[in-house]
């Protein structure tokens, strides 16, 4: 059974921001919300900066499915965490449940009066027919149910994101992270200077 | 030495029970998710221009996953850099 999930590999993400347009671009998310976001942390620290692109993560055992009172949230048999607007209440409580911050809510009305909530749904539609027009306005693009992957994962410009069944996209990371290894190698010292012992300093005198 | 014997053997239950994993099978019933009503994604026609992975075959669960997974294989540059 697939279990789909997404997986971000920090050393890659350059923080082009490319899946957060992709998402709003192929969903048609509405201004004020977010369902994907790129963090950045020790920004600007020269070697410590970090940066992972975050959005729902489509847990095993989703908190927000635990808290909603209205119970809108259904698990998918490809392990895909999708929600019903037409019983969602907009009560926010999945956003104070969630450690990502994934469901977002429109404030468009008047008061700060929030909507429904609305999150990452891996590119899955919701309950409406497949592919129609009710499930792209109220969920966004089916993209599974055309064979393809989440927008985001697929548009990355440095494949950061890796989109996909578990276990298919931790063989893909698992495999590069063996391939570029570990410590100075990962900055580029070894292409600049070549190889040698990791952590090695430049010999003294050389070029400025 | 019974009481110890069996501290143990409570213990190592205890300890061994947080090896186990919770059933995450979701269970498909009547066109409905848990109440709610969806579809699955390989009951669709696959769409006529398929620009890269396998198609599949509607309603085949199997096939749907296999083109899913070759699909995603796509991300994997060092398929294109490394083994061609």
């Amino acid at each position: 059974m697939a279990r789909m999930k997404f997986l971000c590999d920090a050393e890659r993400c350059i923080e082009c921001n490319g899946c957060v347009t992709a998402c709003k671009n192929e969903n048609e998310v509405p201004w004020g919300v977010n369902r994907r976001r790129v963090v950045t942390i020790n920004d600007g620290v020269v070697g410590a900066e970090k940066s992972i692109s975050v959005a729902c993560m489509h847990c095993s055992d989703a908190p927000c499915m635990a808290v909603c009172p209205v119970d809108c949230f259904y698990k998918t048999e490809d392990g895909v965490v999708l929600h019903d607007k037409d019983l969602c209440i907009g009560c926010g409580y999945c956003f104070y449940a969630c450690p990502f911050g994934a469901p977002q809510f429109p404030q468009a009305g008047a008061f700060g009066l929030r909507g429904k909530m609305d999150k990452c749904t891996f590119c899955a539609g919701g309950p409406e027919a497949d592919r129609s027009d009710a499930e792209f306005k109220k969920y966004g693009r089916n993209r599974l149910a055309e064979g393809k992957l989440p927008a985001c994962a697929e548009m990355c410009s440095t494949k950061a994101l890796l989109g996909g069944d578990g276990d298919v996209i931790a063989d893909i990371y698992r495999e590069r992270v063996l391939r570029r290894g570990k410590g100075s190698e990962v900055w580029g010292w070894g292409t600049a200077y070549g190889p040698g012992k990791p952590g090695a300093q430049p010999p003294a005198g050389g070029r400025s | 030495m019974r009481r110890a014997a069996l501290g143990a053997a409570l213990g190592a239950a205890i300890f061994l029970a947080g090896c186990g994993e919770d059933q995450q099978v979701t269970v498909y019933k009547q066109g409905k998710y848990q109440g709610k009503p969806d579809t699955q994604s390989w009951t669709n026609d696959p769409p006529a221009d398929q620009l890269r992975g396998s198609t599949w075959t509607r309603g085949d669960k199997g096939s749907w996953e296999a083109a899913i997974n070759q699909r995603a294989m796509g991300q994997n540059e060092d398929i294109r850099i490394y083994k061609q």
